[in-house]
Protein backbone atom coordinates (compact mmCIF):
# COMPACT_ATOMS: atom_id res chain seq x y z
CA UNK A 1 0.00 0.00 0.00
CA UNK A 2 2.59 2.25 1.12
CA UNK A 3 4.89 1.75 -1.98
CA UNK A 4 1.69 2.00 -4.09
CA UNK A 5 1.79 5.50 -3.11
CA UNK A 6 5.37 5.99 -3.58
CA UNK A 7 5.12 4.62 -7.00
CA UNK A 8 2.53 7.30 -7.55
CA UNK A 9 4.40 10.06 -6.31
CA UNK A 10 7.22 9.18 -7.88
CA UNK A 11 5.53 8.95 -11.29
CA UNK A 12 3.99 12.34 -10.57
CA UNK A 13 7.36 13.65 -10.41
CA UNK A 14 8.57 12.25 -13.48
CA UNK A 15 5.35 13.26 -15.30
CA UNK A 16 5.94 17.24 -13.91
CA UNK A 17 9.95 16.99 -15.34
CA UNK A 18 8.61 15.95 -18.69
CA UNK A 19 6.90 18.64 -18.89
CA UNK A 20 7.34 19.68 -23.02
CA UNK A 21 10.40 22.39 -23.30
CA UNK A 22 9.20 24.50 -26.29
CA UNK A 23 11.94 23.96 -29.04
CA UNK A 24 10.66 26.02 -31.74
CA UNK A 25 8.02 26.03 -34.56
CA UNK A 26 7.59 25.47 -38.49
CA UNK A 27 4.85 26.75 -40.50
CA UNK A 28 4.68 25.86 -44.30
CA UNK A 29 3.08 29.25 -46.51
CA UNK A 30 1.24 28.95 -49.03
CA UNK A 31 2.94 28.04 -52.59
CA UNK A 32 3.34 31.08 -54.52
CA UNK A 33 2.45 28.98 -57.64
CA UNK A 34 -0.45 27.06 -56.08
CA UNK A 35 1.43 23.98 -56.46
CA UNK A 36 1.02 21.24 -53.83
CA UNK A 37 3.71 21.50 -51.00
CA UNK A 38 5.08 19.57 -47.74
CA UNK A 39 7.29 19.74 -45.11
CA UNK A 40 8.18 16.54 -42.93
CA UNK A 41 8.81 17.41 -39.25
CA UNK A 42 10.69 14.33 -37.16
CA UNK A 43 12.11 14.40 -34.13
CA UNK A 44 13.17 11.17 -32.89
CA UNK A 45 10.58 8.32 -33.97
CA UNK A 46 7.76 11.05 -34.06
CA UNK A 47 7.23 12.73 -37.25
CA UNK A 48 4.07 15.13 -38.59
CA UNK A 49 3.52 16.28 -42.11
CA UNK A 50 2.46 19.93 -43.02
CA UNK A 51 1.02 19.88 -46.15
CA UNK A 52 -1.87 22.94 -45.90
CA UNK A 53 -1.26 26.45 -46.44
CA UNK A 54 -0.31 27.86 -42.05
CA UNK A 55 -0.29 24.35 -41.14
CA UNK A 56 2.31 24.18 -38.56
CA UNK A 57 4.44 22.20 -35.88
CA UNK A 58 5.11 23.33 -32.31
CA UNK A 59 8.54 21.45 -31.67
CA UNK A 60 8.84 20.16 -27.82
CA UNK A 61 10.68 17.55 -26.47
CA UNK A 62 7.65 15.73 -27.05
CA UNK A 63 7.51 15.59 -30.40
CA UNK A 64 5.97 17.69 -32.99
CA UNK A 65 2.77 18.78 -32.15
CA UNK A 66 0.11 20.46 -35.07
CA UNK A 67 -1.20 23.96 -34.50
CA UNK A 68 -2.69 26.06 -37.11
CA UNK A 69 -1.24 29.09 -37.93
CA UNK A 70 -1.88 32.23 -40.17
CA UNK A 71 -1.03 34.91 -42.27
CA UNK A 72 -0.65 37.51 -39.45
CA UNK A 73 1.18 35.37 -37.01
CA UNK A 74 3.58 34.55 -39.71
CA UNK A 75 3.70 38.22 -40.78
CA UNK A 76 4.19 39.10 -36.73
CA UNK A 77 6.97 35.93 -35.94
CA UNK A 78 9.28 36.04 -39.44
CA UNK A 79 8.31 39.70 -40.66
CA UNK A 80 12.38 40.16 -40.71
CA UNK A 81 13.43 37.13 -42.15
CA UNK A 82 10.77 37.69 -44.51
CA UNK A 83 11.60 40.89 -45.49
CA UNK A 84 14.61 39.78 -46.19
CA UNK A 85 14.41 37.10 -48.78
CA UNK A 86 16.17 37.61 -52.15
CA UNK A 87 14.17 38.77 -55.35
CA UNK A 88 13.02 35.19 -56.97
CA UNK A 89 15.33 34.90 -59.69
CA UNK A 90 13.79 35.96 -63.05
CA UNK A 91 13.53 33.69 -65.79
CA UNK A 92 13.83 34.85 -69.91
CA UNK A 93 14.29 31.82 -72.73
CA UNK A 94 16.06 32.94 -76.22
CA UNK A 95 15.61 30.60 -79.17
CA UNK A 96 18.08 30.41 -81.97
CA UNK A 97 17.44 30.79 -85.87
CA UNK A 98 17.78 27.17 -86.67
CA UNK A 99 20.86 25.81 -87.06
CA UNK A 100 22.53 28.96 -86.73
CA UNK A 101 24.11 31.12 -83.59
CA UNK A 102 22.08 33.94 -83.79
CA UNK A 103 19.08 34.69 -81.92
CA UNK A 104 15.56 34.95 -83.78
CA UNK A 105 14.46 38.69 -83.94
CA UNK A 106 12.06 38.18 -80.76
CA UNK A 107 14.76 37.40 -78.71
CA UNK A 108 16.89 40.34 -79.81
CA UNK A 109 14.31 42.03 -77.73
CA UNK A 110 14.65 39.82 -74.99
CA UNK A 111 18.46 40.26 -74.60
CA UNK A 112 16.90 43.85 -73.53
CA UNK A 113 14.95 42.58 -71.13
CA UNK A 114 17.32 40.86 -69.92
CA UNK A 115 19.80 43.67 -69.10
CA UNK A 116 16.78 45.68 -67.52
CA UNK A 117 16.67 42.79 -64.98
CA UNK A 118 20.18 42.80 -64.29
CA UNK A 119 20.44 46.81 -64.02
CA UNK A 120 17.55 46.43 -61.39
CA UNK A 121 19.40 43.52 -59.11
CA UNK A 122 21.89 45.10 -56.59
CA UNK A 123 24.60 42.33 -56.82
CA UNK A 124 23.03 40.60 -59.87
CA UNK A 125 24.39 37.03 -61.03
CA UNK A 126 23.11 34.84 -64.25
CA UNK A 127 22.68 31.44 -64.68
CA UNK A 128 22.39 30.23 -68.65
CA UNK A 129 21.18 26.82 -68.83
CA UNK A 130 20.41 24.86 -72.47
CA UNK A 131 18.28 22.69 -73.40
CA UNK A 132 17.99 20.38 -76.81
CA UNK A 133 14.90 18.85 -78.29
CA UNK A 134 14.94 14.94 -77.41
CA UNK A 135 16.20 13.58 -80.38
CA UNK A 136 19.83 11.68 -79.75
CA UNK A 137 21.39 10.81 -76.72
CA UNK A 138 22.26 12.65 -73.46
CA UNK A 139 25.83 11.56 -74.50
CA UNK A 140 24.94 13.91 -77.78
CA UNK A 141 22.56 16.00 -76.20
CA UNK A 142 24.43 16.74 -72.99
CA UNK A 143 27.50 18.67 -74.33
CA UNK A 144 25.11 20.16 -77.01
CA UNK A 145 22.85 21.95 -74.70
CA UNK A 146 26.15 23.17 -72.48
CA UNK A 147 27.47 24.34 -76.05
CA UNK A 148 24.58 26.79 -76.44
CA UNK A 149 24.58 27.40 -73.12
CA UNK A 150 28.53 29.05 -73.93
CA UNK A 151 27.17 30.95 -77.22
CA UNK A 152 24.67 32.59 -75.08
CA UNK A 153 27.37 33.32 -72.12
CA UNK A 154 29.85 34.90 -74.68
CA UNK A 155 27.26 36.73 -76.14
CA UNK A 156 26.37 38.92 -72.29
CA UNK A 157 29.93 38.79 -71.78
CA UNK A 158 30.50 40.34 -74.74
CA UNK A 159 27.65 43.12 -74.26
CA UNK A 160 29.26 43.83 -70.49
CA UNK A 161 28.22 41.24 -68.21
CA UNK A 162 31.16 40.40 -65.86
CA UNK A 163 32.83 37.28 -67.06
CA UNK A 164 32.69 36.04 -63.64
CA UNK A 165 29.43 36.93 -62.94
CA UNK A 166 27.61 34.45 -65.77
CA UNK A 167 27.53 30.52 -65.56
CA UNK A 168 26.47 28.38 -68.03
CA UNK A 169 25.64 24.95 -68.25
CA UNK A 170 23.19 22.34 -70.19
CA UNK A 171 20.60 20.00 -69.30
CA UNK A 172 20.62 18.10 -72.27
CA UNK A 173 16.83 16.58 -72.98
CA UNK A 174 15.81 16.39 -69.36
CA UNK A 175 13.28 19.45 -69.25
CA UNK A 176 11.78 20.21 -72.34
CA UNK A 177 9.29 23.25 -72.55
CA UNK A 178 7.33 21.23 -75.08
CA UNK A 179 6.34 17.58 -73.82
CA UNK A 180 7.38 14.85 -76.54
CA UNK A 181 8.11 11.55 -77.17
CA UNK A 182 12.13 10.64 -76.90
CA UNK A 183 13.45 11.27 -80.34
CA UNK A 184 10.96 13.80 -81.95
CA UNK A 185 12.61 16.99 -82.87
CA UNK A 186 10.66 20.44 -81.92
CA UNK A 187 12.07 23.73 -82.21
CA UNK A 188 10.50 24.85 -78.83
CA UNK A 189 12.62 22.65 -76.85
CA UNK A 190 16.04 23.81 -78.45
CA UNK A 191 16.07 26.95 -76.28
CA UNK A 192 18.32 28.33 -74.22
CA UNK A 193 17.02 29.58 -70.75
CA UNK A 194 18.62 32.56 -68.66
CA UNK A 195 17.95 33.34 -65.34
CA UNK A 196 18.79 36.57 -63.26
CA UNK A 197 19.44 36.15 -60.38
CA UNK B 1 27.68 58.03 -56.25
CA UNK B 2 25.50 54.85 -56.66
CA UNK B 3 27.45 53.49 -59.54
CA UNK B 4 30.86 53.81 -57.38
CA UNK B 5 29.34 52.29 -54.55
CA UNK B 6 28.22 49.32 -56.68
CA UNK B 7 31.49 49.29 -58.39
CA UNK B 8 33.04 49.01 -55.00
CA UNK B 9 30.85 46.40 -53.64
CA UNK B 10 31.57 44.30 -56.51
CA UNK B 11 35.28 44.44 -56.26
CA UNK B 12 34.99 43.39 -52.74
CA UNK B 13 33.07 40.64 -53.70
CA UNK B 14 35.01 39.50 -56.07
CA UNK B 15 38.09 39.94 -53.84
CA UNK B 16 36.30 37.93 -51.70
CA UNK B 17 36.00 35.02 -54.19
CA UNK B 18 38.08 32.24 -53.61
CA UNK B 19 37.16 29.81 -56.29
CA UNK B 20 33.89 30.64 -57.66
CA UNK B 21 32.84 26.97 -58.67
CA UNK B 22 33.32 25.69 -55.50
CA UNK B 23 30.71 28.72 -54.48
CA UNK B 24 27.26 27.68 -53.00
CA UNK B 25 25.39 30.50 -52.66
CA UNK B 26 25.66 34.56 -52.57
CA UNK B 27 24.65 36.92 -50.57
CA UNK B 28 21.84 38.94 -51.88
CA UNK B 29 20.51 40.80 -49.33
CA UNK B 30 22.45 42.17 -45.81
CA UNK B 31 21.19 44.16 -42.86
CA UNK B 32 22.32 45.02 -39.58
CA UNK B 33 25.17 43.26 -38.57
CA UNK B 34 25.81 40.20 -40.34
CA UNK B 35 28.59 37.51 -39.84
CA UNK B 36 30.05 34.83 -41.84
CA UNK B 37 32.33 32.34 -39.74
CA UNK B 38 34.56 30.48 -42.50
CA UNK B 39 37.21 27.97 -40.78
CA UNK B 40 36.78 29.46 -37.79
CA UNK B 41 37.31 33.19 -38.41
CA UNK B 42 34.50 35.92 -38.34
CA UNK B 43 34.31 37.64 -41.39
CA UNK B 44 31.90 40.33 -41.94
CA UNK B 45 29.47 39.43 -44.73
CA UNK B 46 28.58 41.99 -47.49
CA UNK B 47 26.00 42.08 -50.46
CA UNK B 48 27.73 40.03 -53.21
CA UNK B 49 29.56 37.71 -51.08
CA UNK B 50 30.04 33.88 -52.24
CA UNK B 51 29.05 31.27 -50.14
CA UNK B 52 30.92 28.08 -49.16
CA UNK B 53 29.70 24.81 -47.99
CA UNK B 54 30.29 24.68 -44.21
CA UNK B 55 30.18 28.17 -43.86
CA UNK B 56 27.69 29.54 -40.48
CA UNK B 57 25.60 32.96 -40.86
CA UNK B 58 25.10 35.04 -38.05
CA UNK B 59 23.04 37.75 -37.46
CA UNK B 60 22.88 40.18 -34.50
CA UNK B 61 19.90 42.05 -33.19
CA UNK B 62 19.44 44.19 -36.12
CA UNK B 63 20.48 41.88 -38.39
CA UNK B 64 18.68 40.09 -41.41
CA UNK B 65 20.03 38.00 -44.42
CA UNK B 66 19.54 36.79 -47.28
CA UNK B 67 20.70 34.00 -49.62
CA UNK B 68 20.08 32.71 -53.10
CA UNK B 69 21.81 29.13 -53.62
CA UNK B 70 23.47 27.71 -56.53
CA UNK B 71 20.38 25.62 -57.09
CA UNK B 72 18.21 28.66 -57.18
CA UNK B 73 16.69 27.90 -53.14
CA UNK B 74 16.02 30.88 -51.28
CA UNK B 75 17.11 31.08 -47.32
CA UNK B 76 16.58 34.64 -45.77
CA UNK B 77 17.01 34.76 -41.71
CA UNK B 78 15.98 37.20 -39.31
CA UNK B 79 17.48 39.15 -36.10
CA UNK B 80 19.97 36.57 -33.79
CA UNK B 81 19.75 34.04 -36.00
CA UNK B 82 22.94 30.88 -36.45
CA UNK B 83 22.01 29.77 -39.91
CA UNK B 84 24.98 26.70 -41.03
CA UNK B 85 25.47 25.23 -44.46
CA UNK B 86 26.37 22.44 -43.47
CA UNK B 87 26.20 20.69 -46.97
CA UNK B 88 25.65 21.39 -50.81
CA UNK B 89 26.21 19.24 -53.74
CA UNK B 90 24.51 19.95 -56.90
CA UNK B 91 24.70 18.54 -60.69
CA UNK B 92 24.06 21.33 -62.77
CA UNK B 93 22.70 19.11 -65.45
CA UNK B 94 20.95 16.14 -63.58
CA UNK B 95 19.37 18.27 -60.78
CA UNK B 96 20.81 15.48 -58.27
CA UNK B 97 22.37 16.64 -55.13
CA UNK B 98 22.27 17.37 -51.73
CA UNK B 99 21.54 20.08 -49.37
CA UNK B 100 21.61 20.14 -45.69
CA UNK B 101 21.64 23.42 -43.66
CA UNK B 102 20.43 24.26 -39.83
CA UNK B 103 19.02 26.61 -38.15
CA UNK B 104 20.54 26.64 -34.76
CA UNK B 105 18.84 29.57 -33.26
CA UNK B 106 16.55 32.15 -34.74
CA UNK B 107 14.13 32.59 -37.38
CA UNK B 108 14.42 31.43 -41.24
CA UNK B 109 12.77 31.65 -44.26
CA UNK B 110 12.93 29.01 -46.73
CA UNK B 111 11.92 28.46 -50.57
CA UNK B 112 13.23 25.26 -52.02
CA UNK B 113 14.90 25.32 -55.19
CA UNK B 114 16.06 22.40 -58.18
CA UNK B 115 17.40 19.93 -55.29
CA UNK B 116 14.29 19.37 -53.52
CA UNK B 117 12.50 19.33 -57.15
CA UNK B 118 14.56 16.85 -58.56
CA UNK B 119 14.41 15.18 -55.24
CA UNK B 120 12.17 15.19 -52.88
CA UNK B 121 14.37 13.55 -49.75
CA UNK B 122 17.82 15.81 -50.95
CA UNK B 123 17.09 18.57 -48.79
CA UNK B 124 16.86 18.83 -45.23
CA UNK B 125 16.88 21.65 -42.54
CA UNK B 126 18.03 20.69 -38.85
CA UNK B 127 17.06 22.45 -35.73
CA UNK B 128 18.92 21.22 -32.56
CA UNK B 129 15.80 18.95 -31.98
CA UNK B 130 14.26 18.55 -35.25
CA UNK B 131 15.17 17.37 -39.13
CA UNK B 132 12.75 19.07 -41.79
CA UNK B 133 12.50 17.02 -45.03
CA UNK B 134 11.67 19.37 -47.61
CA UNK B 135 9.36 18.15 -50.28
CA UNK B 136 8.60 21.86 -51.29
CA UNK B 137 8.74 24.86 -51.18
CA UNK B 138 7.98 27.41 -48.90
CA UNK B 139 8.22 27.54 -45.11
CA UNK B 140 9.12 29.51 -42.00
CA UNK B 141 10.83 27.79 -39.11
CA UNK B 142 11.50 29.40 -35.28
CA UNK B 143 14.10 28.22 -32.81
CA UNK B 144 14.36 29.69 -29.36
Amino acid sequence: MIRGVALAATAALLGACATPQPQGSVVLLPDASGKATAVTVTQGARQIVLDQPYAGAQLSSEGPRPFASNAQEVHDRFGAALAARPLPPARFTLYFVEGRDEFTPESKKVIDAIFGEIARRPVPDVQVIGHTDALGADAVNDPLSRQRAEVVRNGLVARGVPADRVVASGRGKREPAVATADGVAEPRNRRVEILVR
Amino acid sequence: MRPHFRAAMLAASLAVTAAMAEDVGQIKVANGQVVVDRAGRPLPARIGMPLAAADVIRTGADGSVGITMRDNSLLSAGPNSVLSLDRFDFDTTTHQGRFESGLQRGTLAVVSGRIAQQSPQAMTVRTPSAVLGVRGTDFVISVP
